[in-house]
């Protein structure tokens, strides 16, 4: 299981921005393919939604593929197995809701996670003021909980986040829920700054940013970017594995040239 | 605190069995024993924050407390009354008082909730309230809170519910507010809940969420019991005027989040009452539900074997929730308060026997609670001779048009 912030330190020391995709496990067969297909296109880690029934921090194109996982009759534990089973030499995190984890148990979630291969989790809904007793099995277990911080984050609560994160500090663009928008919004670099004032931990920007153009213009001032429903969307339209690795070599390429 | 890995419920902090300091205000965490806590996107956190001071603020406030108490009297129509039901007491040989909160404006409990909370929106600087609703009580009252203060007013109530409420929608509608169907999920007030919270996390700078019960991260399960006391505060007092000074042996209301039952019974908790919150049977959370957290709160919640929420199913919308509010859950584990169910084929029976021999029809939501009093009279639950109070929520004119159909539908099938 690869080290989710070595690594992207590692890579973010050779110059490089990061990619980190979105999708969703179990939503279609051949989802693992998609999975292995972002890799190959150029992503530096991979984000694995686990589906669950009340996403609150998702719009209707990610909403739309955790019911399809759903419906197919995805668990939490055949998205892990899927993981395990794809070719991923890239760190994995995966993205879903704090019910799933405390129903599993923390300590045994936690090490599935890791047996899986899986670095690391974020948790939209459990906010530092809840996250002790999942945070000490994960980090017993080697899996590195990445926290948010939001456009509405006051500085003592950004200090705060940045000392408990792990991985990487998850910079939400935006005020809102998942979702493509035809721009990016003001708040985005004010939130990277905040960030970077209380550490040196890669900083990556999610939410709303759908576009190469986008993805170009946040990795100006931040070290990554977490593209989720421009791709699911991709991937919901019957694209596949294809046109899932066709946009995550655009944005590839975009980012390259900041 | 403890959770997860088998390990839950072996710390319930030092309050078990103290009657004093129930219903007290919840420790800085939001907990009531172990349930509550605030379980929102980082984004979310600070408002809800903000909200805790602001209300504790308001609540301290004399000036506050007392615009608030003049509105539920002149604009609300309080107190309600307290009915003694003589021939429905006759038929079960029980003593029945009805606390009528279908007489309030808008025809429930609700109005007392979104007073205060409108309040508190202006308090703030903020300048639109957004509301969930199952029933459409909720939403009406929401409604009717933002026409009075001039506030913008969007309501989320799941498609399901909108079909089955038609009127209540035009009735929102009529009162200026924008009533948002939600396609999403199951379709009724769970999702009417996750619609809100999204529209929230994107507007909370001008938009105050008026969540309708006791649910949701803290303060709201605190903030909605301290504005529903009141219904418990005029209620002990009638009683004992009632009763020769005494409380009743036993206090019965319905259950969703329960904001109705958590107003009663902080009237009751320190008397020696027993107090029933009576759920739907097809969204009986603390019988059927277990731990877990979901819309910002951790408490009993009906889900499946990995953690995904079940969809509730009773004939009243406004029940048509798979969680209940964290002190609800916490007067459960404790023991302090039971918690029962109704079939949706017993409330339809109460709410049939309740229009007949007193002449009330009430709401679907508080038939349920009739229910309970009419399925236990004469047992070991509820003897003969017993005094009984009922908080009546609300009334069941929203309900005729589909009771009516459920019966002509029984007449043809």
């Amino acid at each position: 299981m690869a080290d989710l912030e070595k690594e992207l330190r590692a890579r973010r020391e050779r110059g490089r921005k990061l990619l980190i995709p979105y999708l969703m496990g179990g939503m279609s067969d051949d989802w693992g393919k998609a999975l292995e297909a972002v890799i190959a296109a150029g992503a530096d880690a991979v984000e694995v939604g686990v589906p669950f029934s009340d996403p609150m921090m998702d719009g209707p194109v990610v909403q739309e593929a955790g019911l399809r996982a759903l419906e197919r009759g995805t668990t939490p534990d055949e998205v892990l197995d899927g993981v395990a089973r794809a070719e991923t030499p890239v760190p994995v995190a995966v993205m879903t809701y704090y019910n799933l984890i405390f129903r599993a148990g923390h300590k045994r979630i936690a090490r599935k996670m890791a047996s899986a291969g899986v670095g690391a989790a974020i948790l939209p809904d459990l906010p530092i003021e809840e996250i002790g007793p999942w945070a000490a099995e994960a980090d017993a277990a080697g899996v590195a909980t990445v926290l948010l911080v939001a456009p509405s984050s006051p500085p003592e609560r950004v200090a705060r986040i940045c000392d408990r994160a792990r991985g990487f500090v998850y910079a939400v663009a935006r005020m809102g829920v998942t979702g493509e928008r035809a721009d990016l919004g003001s708040d985005a670099a004010a939130v990277v700054g905040r960030i970077r004032d209380c550490t040196d931990m890669p900083v990556c920007v999610g939410v709303g940013v759908s576009t190469p153009e986008q993805a170009a213009e946040v990795c100006a001032v931040a070290d990554g970017v977490v593209v989720g429903s421009a791709l699911v969307r991709r991937l919901l339209e019957g694209g596949g594995p294809e046109a899932a690795a066709a946009f995550v070599g655009s944005l590839r390429r975009a980012i390259d040239e900041v | 605190m403890s959770r997860g890995d088998g390990d839950a419920g072996d710390d319930r902090g030092g309050d078990a069995g103290d009657r004093g300091s129930l219903m007290a205000r919840p420790g800085p965490d939001g907990r009531f024993g172990e349930f509550g806590g605030r379980f929102v996107p980082e984004s979310l956190m600070p408002a809800c924050l903000e909200l805790e001071k602001w209300f504790d603020d308001a609540w301290s406030d004399p000036a506050f407390r007392s615009e608030l108490d003049g509105l539920l009297r002149h604009y609300g129509g309080r107190p309600t009354p307290v009915t003694e039901c003589r021939r429905l007491s006759e038929r079960l040989r029980i003593r029945l008082l009805l606390k009528r909160e279908d007489l309030a404006h808008t025809g429930s409990h609700k109005l007392n909730n979104v007073v205060g909370q409108a309040l508190l929106t202006k308090r703030m600087g903020k300048t639109r309230m957004i509301a969930e609703t199952g029933a459409g009580q909720h939403g009406v009252a929401s409604a009717t809170a933002a026409a009075l203060f001039g506030l913008e007013c969007t309501v989320f109530m799941g498609e399901v519910d909108t079909k089955r409420q038609e009127l209540n929608v035009f009735r929102m509608e009529l009162l200026g507010a924008e009533v948002r169907s939600v396609i999403s999920g199951s379709r009724t007030l769970k999702d009417a809940v996750n619609e809100a919270m999204r529209e929230w996390v994107a507007c909370v700078e001008t938009t105050h969420y008026c969540l309708g019960s006791v649910m949701g991260p803290h303060p709201f399960p605190y903030m909605v019991r301290q504005l529903q006391s009141v219904v418990g505060a005029e209620a002990r007092a009638q009683c004992r005027e009632r009763l020769a000074g005494s409380d009743p042996d036993v206090v019965v209301a319905c259950v969703g989040g329960g904001s109705n039952a958590a107003g009663t019974f902080a009237g009751f908790v320190d008397t020696p009452a027993r107090l029933i919150g009576v759920e739907a049977a097809g969204g009986a959370a603390v019988t059927n539900g277990v731990p877990g957290v979901l819309h910002g709160m951790y408490s009993r919640l009906l889900q499946d074997e990995v953690g995904q929420i079940e969809e509730a199913q009773s004939i009243s919308a406004g029940l048509d929730y798979p969680g209940l509010g964290p002190e609800h859950a916490h007067l459960a584990s404790i023991g302090r308060a039971e918690y029962s169910s109704a079939t949706d084929d017993e409330v339809l029976d109460a709410f049939r026997l309740l229009s007949r021999t007193e002449g009330i029809i009430p709401a679907l939501e508080s038939a349920h609670a009739l229910a309970w009093v009419a399925r236990n009279a004469g047992t070991a639950a509820l003897p003969h001779g017993s005094t009984v109070l009922v908080t009546l929520s609300g009334r069941g004119d929203k309900d005729v048009a589909q009771v009516r159909e459920i019966l002509a539908g029984r007449r043809d099938g």
